[in-house]
Parts: structure tokens; sequence; C-alpha cells
């Protein structure tokens, strides 16, 4: 599959593991259910180690985990629902997370700019056919009055 | 006022583009009806009964000559030659086409106007009281603070997918005419015992299907940190609030299931955290302070004897100058009320027509500049009292000195029926009907200030539930009633109305009003006013009153 990754078309190298589903080697994300209950054994996972939440599970207490994920999946199950926006604003500048953080769900070109804004760097389109179309929405906007994760001064310092 | 800098205008011009893209794909179907909405929404366009509904931004209520005039030219050519003004001190369009509207919207970026989240669940147009910068009981004018405001609320990244709307009000003095205890966050400038001048800030105010006054969250807050708290604020009902249900999404409901002090405790807990990073420059206050600094007054204003001889000869003049005139700060000068509420008209609307010659007044007579108010008129605030005269003249000609400001008949209320989708029932025509039977003047002024807020439906756009006489419609079995309340307030006192009592046909409501009225009138002590009469007396002997004959 194709995502957005720093605002290029890629291919994904992540296999998103359900909690059923067997252990494999190579880049996975698990769930927080997973992670607190096998973590011993995911410590040693040969590969890439990626965390998926979604704005119900409590992010502050994986803060200590972090340095151990290489990509948080944050997850949209519908684009109107805008919690993971303030975590991935709070992953990048309070808990210093510098890994891939990507939307996934409910993703649209629409929302793009300010999920960018907010320092989600990947995207898993709801509809991959518009992944081209969607590249043109980084720059609905050249400017932010706020301070955010890709302009960290308000715009009233530069004026 | 304001103006834009080549970023600001890159921002609205940057806008436009986007949401003409977004429509193109719309029309195109490339993006869904639900795709759509919240998109829309943000741009301030509703899909309403007989056409779509485009809200635009009035930020805290102040526009100049030119940019009412491009409105005026706007309601010609793109609607039916009029719009209307609604408590929030925007107005709205009601009859664009949607392709339209990215046309419409360009035409508002020329003249630094745009229609940005003033729907859909962001943060709203910042409101504050129509007399800001002009009354000598402030503490300070908040006016360049709703524009700091304005500048950091508009497309915050993280806040463009709230649980629900959010709105702010904030006033300058203690006489509070932006119901900013109904606000979502109403912000205070107090003056603490140092003597220094900060925010008290409220939050948790709402209206709609459960109206709740905002409580005190922080008595003091330094002017330097208002936007980390806004931020803290927002960032804990950004991840708090409810979104399994959207009539218990707003921060009113999260502050009422969670409680205050742990609210509190929450926004505190994150402010400290931001509280340096997002500490305002006195540079940027200075810059933004600098567009708000007073006109040039005539200190000779007061000198002028044309205006003690009109209001010797003209009793008319006389009355007008009293009900729909507010004193101002400086000597010799008035802010002059433009009478939205003519009787027999819908109460906030304003045609093409009228708007360019308020905006020719406030040329010449205003310092080119035009407020609109919470109750749905418009004012010129800044008028030397030898001009008041001719202003009258110019104005009772267009039917825009109708000296009813305050009384019954200056009644707040939503499009109803008219044109709403959601609406249960007609409102505007029913006020105009109340407005026809209180004609008399000697008899409005007698009875004195009495607010009438009248909505179609729960959503309670007209605030009916803080009304001192609130009047909703409510759907049975497909016909119309109302429902009365009596004795709310949106002001320093506010208060949520009581039920009056079961609800009321359509045909009775106007008699309903007048046996309020008479029932008042027997009640009160000397001259107590309506509001007074209700809290001394409780709502039963209004309610014998009115239910006696049914
Ligand atoms: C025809 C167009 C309109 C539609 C479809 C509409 C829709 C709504 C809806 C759905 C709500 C409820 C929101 C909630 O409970 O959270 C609401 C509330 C409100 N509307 Fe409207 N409205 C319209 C016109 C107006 C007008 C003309 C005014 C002003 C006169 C207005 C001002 C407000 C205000 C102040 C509230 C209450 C805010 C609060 O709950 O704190 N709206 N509107
Ligand atoms: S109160 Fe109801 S009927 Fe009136 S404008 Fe609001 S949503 Fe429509």
């Amino acid at each position: 599959m194709q995502i957005i990754k720093d605002r290029e078309i890629v291919e994904d190298n992540w296999l998103h593991l359900d909690d059923e589903a067997q252990l494999v080697a190579g880049n996975i994300t698990v769930s927080l259910a997973r992670w607190q209950e096998q973590h011993e054994t995911l410590e040693h996972h040969e590969g890439g180690l990626g965390l998926r939440l979604s704005g119900d599970d409590p992010l502050e207490e994986i803060v200590p985990d972090l340095a151990r994920f290489s990509l948080i999946v944050l997850l949209f199950p519908v684009f109107t629902d805008g919690r993971c926006y303030s975590y991935a604003k709070l992953l990048r500048e309070r808990y210093g997370f510098k890994g891939e953080i990507r939307a996934q769900g409910d993703v649209l070109q629409d929302q793009l700019f300010y999920m960018s804004q907010c320092g989600i760097n990947s995207f898993e389109l709801a509809n991959p056919n518009r992944l081209t179309n969607a590249l043109s929405a980084f720059d609905d906007f050249s400017e932010s009055y706020q301070a955010t994760v890709l302009r960290p001064e308000p715009l009233y310092r530069r004026r | 006022m304001y103006q834009y800098d080549k970023y600001d205008q890159m921002m609205v011009d940057q806008r436009v583009a986007q949401f003409r893209d977004q429509t193109r794909r719309y029309l195109a179907g490339e993006l869904t009806e639900d795709q759509f909405r919240p998109l829309r929404l943000a741009n301030g366009l509703y899909i309403q009964i007989h056409a779509p509904m485009l809200r635009i931004a009035v930020p805290y209520g102040l526009m100049s000559s030119k940019q009412v005039r491009k409105v005026a030219d706007i309601a010609r050519r793109y609607d039916k030659g009029f719009v209307h003004f609604t408590t929030r001190t925007n107005f709205q369009l009601n009859w664009p086409k949607l392709e339209d509207v990215p046309d419409i919207l360009a035409e508002l970026a020329t003249v630094q106007m745009h229609a940005i989240q003033t729907s859909g669940n962001d943060i709203r147009n910042t409101t504050t009281d129509q007399f800001a910068g002009i009354n000598a009981e402030e503490i300070e004018d908040p006016r360049p603070w709703a524009e700091i405001i304005r500048q950091w609320s508009t497309f915050h990244p993280e806040f463009a997918y709230l649980p629900r709307k959010f709105k702010i009000a904030i006033i300058g003095s203690e006489n509070d005419r932006a119901a900013t205890k109904l606000h979502d966050i109403g912000l205070h400038l107090v003056k603490n015992h140092d003597g220094e001048i900060g925010f008290e800030v409220l939050v948790g105010g709402g209206l709609g299907r459960t109206p709740i006054i905002g409580e005190q969250i922080r008595p003091f807050l330094e002017k330097e940190d208002l936007l980390s708290y806004l931020e803290a604020i927002l960032r804990v009902y950004n991840r708090l609030g409810r979104r399994d249900n959207k009539f218990k999404a707003r921060i009113k409901i999260t502050v009422r299931e969670h409680g205050i002090n742990h609210i509190r405790e929450l926004v505190e807990a994150e402010w400290v955290q931001i509280r340096d990073q997002l500490r305002l420059d006195q540079k940027e206050i200075d810059r933004v302070k600098a567009f708000f600094t007073e006109p040039d007054y005539d200190s000779n204003a007061a000198a002028d004897t044309s205006f003690e001889a009109k209001l010797e000869e003209d009793k008319a003049f006389a009355r007008w100058l009293k009900q729909n005139t507010f004193e101002h700060k400086v000597p010799g000068y008035k802010a002059v009320y433009v009478s939205l509420k003519k009787h027999g008209q819908a109460p906030g609307d304003i045609t093409s027509e009228q708007l360019e010659i308020v905006a020719d007044l406030a040329d010449k007579f205003s310092f080119g500049e035009i407020r609109s108010t919470h109750t749905q008129n418009l004012v010129l605030a800044d008028v030397k009292q030898a001009d008041l005269y001719e202003l009258w003249q110019q104005l009772q000609a267009e039917g825009l000195a109708t000296p009813n400001i305050n009384t019954l008949t200056d009644i707040i209320c939503c499009p109803g029926l008219d044109y709403c989708g959601l609406a249960n029932a007609t409102s505007i025509p029913l006020s105009k009907q109340i407005a026809e039977r209180f004609d008399d003047l000697d008899h409005l002024y007698d009875l004195g200030d009495i607010k009438i807020k009248f909505s179609g439906c729960m959503n309670g756009c007209a605030h009916q539930s803080v009304g001192h006489i609130g009047i909703l419609g409510v759907d049975k079995k497909g016909e119309e009633w109302y429902q009365f309340t009596l004795g709310g307030s949106s002001e320093a006192d506010a208060s949520i109305g009581e039920r009056l009592g079961k609800a009321i046909p359509k045909e009775d409501v106007v008699d309903t009003v007048s046996h309020l009225i008479d029932a008042y009138v027997d009640l009160r002590r000397e001259d107590e006013s309506f509001l007074a009469t209700v809290r001394r007396v409780g709502v039963d002997p209004f309610k014998e009153r009115v239910y006696a004959d049914n």
C-alpha cells in the first residue's frame, strides 16, 4: 500500500498487527493493549516497533515507553474526531517524540494541513486513490498565526 | 480599526482558494455530503429550507464604511438585497447560491472580511461590547484583545475539530452587553488589588437546550498569559469533551460533569507547561493596540449649543435621543443606535440601500466606522452632539430611528420557520405582531426595559432562556406552540428564565405578551423594572393572569 510520508508518496513497509495475529519479524505496529500485555516479548522484537493509539487511550501512560517506538499511529475513527490533533502536538512538543507519527482511519485531504502543523508526518488516506491530489493540501496555507510543530514561533514574532 | 497586513490578507485569500476547490470537488462528486458539511460550516455555510445560508463574520462587531458598502453590494448581487444581523454580531445572507459562495468569499476578502469559523465545531468569532473604547466606566478597551484572540483562533490547527462549537466573548467594563456569562469562555478585564489590569476568566456558559451560566475558573490572569490560558482550556476540552452525544458535547456539559474544580486543576496543570512558550510579547500587544487608538475627537464638541436648542423644540428628537443614544466618554459626543427594530419588520434585517446610507452617515458623522450589537442593532459610536439632529433626520427617513432601544419592541428574534431548517415554529411574523401591538411609544417608555427573546426551536439562537420574557417555538404533533419563560437575563446579573406553564397556541402568543405586561403594570412598585418585579414576586402571579381565561 502507498502512503504519504514527509510530503511524498511512498510504499508503506509497516504491518499493523491485530491483537490475535502472530508476531512476525519486520516492522510491525501493535495496539496499546497488546503492548501492555506483551511488552517483555516485544522489547526483543526484531524490526521496527510501532504503537497504535486512539483518542480513548491514556496518552500520558505510555510516555515512559516512547523511546521504544519508531512509529506512533494515531487513529481517526471519523475525521471530525479531533482529539488526536492534541496527541500529535503533545507527542512532539512535550514528550519529544522524534519518530514517525502517522494518521490512520478517516484521513482525508482536507485535514492534512492541520494534521501536519500538529506534527503528524505520514498519512494513510481513507481513499488511497487520491494520494496525488492530496499532496497539494500541505500548501493550502503558507503561514499559521499560531506556534505550530512545523513553525514553532507564532506569526507575530515574524512580523 | 485593525488593518490586515500581507500575512492576514494572504491567509484569507488562501482560504478562498481552498474553499473554491472544496466546493468544486463537492459539486463534482469527489467529496460526499458528510465530508463537505464540516468544510462548508467552517466557512459559514448552512444548507437551509429555501437555499444555503451564509454567515459572515464581523470580528468583535466592528466594520468600516467600505466594508458595509461591500456587504450591501454583495447582498444585492448575490442575494435578495438585504442581510440579517445576528446576536453574535455577525450577519447572514439567506438566499445565496452554493456555486456563488466562493465568489462571495473572494469579494469579501477584498475588503478584509471573511466567513471563517462562523459555524461548525471550531472557535467562533469573538464578540464584545458595542461600546468598547468609548464608555466611561471601561477599565480597558477589549478590542485589541479580541483581535489577538481572532488571530490565535483563526485556523488553529489543533482546535479545528472540537467536540462542539466554541464561543468566546470579552468585555472591558462591569456592564455586560455581550452576554459573556453565556459563552464557552467569558473574559472580563478587571483590576486586581495592586491596580494591575488582567482578565477574570469564566468557563462553561452556554445556551441552547441546556442553558448554563458560566463559572469562574480564574479570578485574575495576567494579560500576557491570555493565549496560553485559552490554549490550555481548549486542549483540556478537546481531549475531554464528549464526542458520543452532540447534545452533551459543549464545554458547559464537560464542566458540569467533571465539576469546575476538577476542570480548573486540569487547565492549570496544562497551563503551567505552556505558559512560558506562549507568553505574549509586549511588542505584539503594542502593535495591535496601535490600531485601536482614539480617533481625532473635536475637543470643542461640547461647546455646541444648537443641540440643546433642538432638544427643546423637537419632542420626537428628544425622545429618540433619550432612547437610542448612549453616553460617550468624550464630552460633546454620543454613541448612536441605528435601530433595526422598526415595528412590523423582521428584527435585525437591513436592506442594501439602508446599509449604504448607514455607511455614508458613518463617513460623515462617525469616523467611518459601524458596529453591530448583540441585540441585532447597529451603532455609530462617535457622533458629535452638533451632528445628532441631522443624523437623526436621515436615519428617520430610512426607518432606522425607531426610538425603541431596550424597550419591549427591541426584540431579539431568530429566523425561525421562515428560513431555518431546524425550526419548530414561526418567530419573525409573531415578533412583528408583538411590535405592532405595542406601537404606542409612551406606553413602551412607561414599561421601561423589557427584553423579549424569541427562538423558533430549542437551539435557542435568540437566547430566549435569558430573555426577561423568553418565547420558544415547540412542535406539538405538527402544530406550532410556544413555551414562555420569565425572569432570564444575559447581563452581569445573568439568570435562566423560569417556565411560565404549559405551551401556548400560536394564536394566543401576542395576547399572552399583553397579559404578562398587564400583570406587570399591576404588580410593579413605583418604577420597578419588569425583571425586578418577576424576581420579587416569582412567576405565579403572571401565570395566574395568563392561564386564567384559558
Ligand atoms: C437559519 C439559520 C440558523 C441555523 C440553521 C442555526 C443553527 C443553530 C444550531 C443548530 C444551534 C445549536 C447549537 C448548540 O446547541 O450547540 C444554534 C445556536 C445558536 N445560534 Fe443559530 N442558527 C441559525 C441562525 C441564527 C441566528 C439568526 C442567530 C442570531 C440571531 C443565531 C445565533 C445563535 C446563537 C447565539 C446560538 C446559541 C449559542 C449557545 O448555545 O451558546 N443563529 N444555531
Ligand atoms: S433557534 Fe432554532 S429555529 Fe431559530 S434559527 Fe436557531 S435553529 Fe433555527
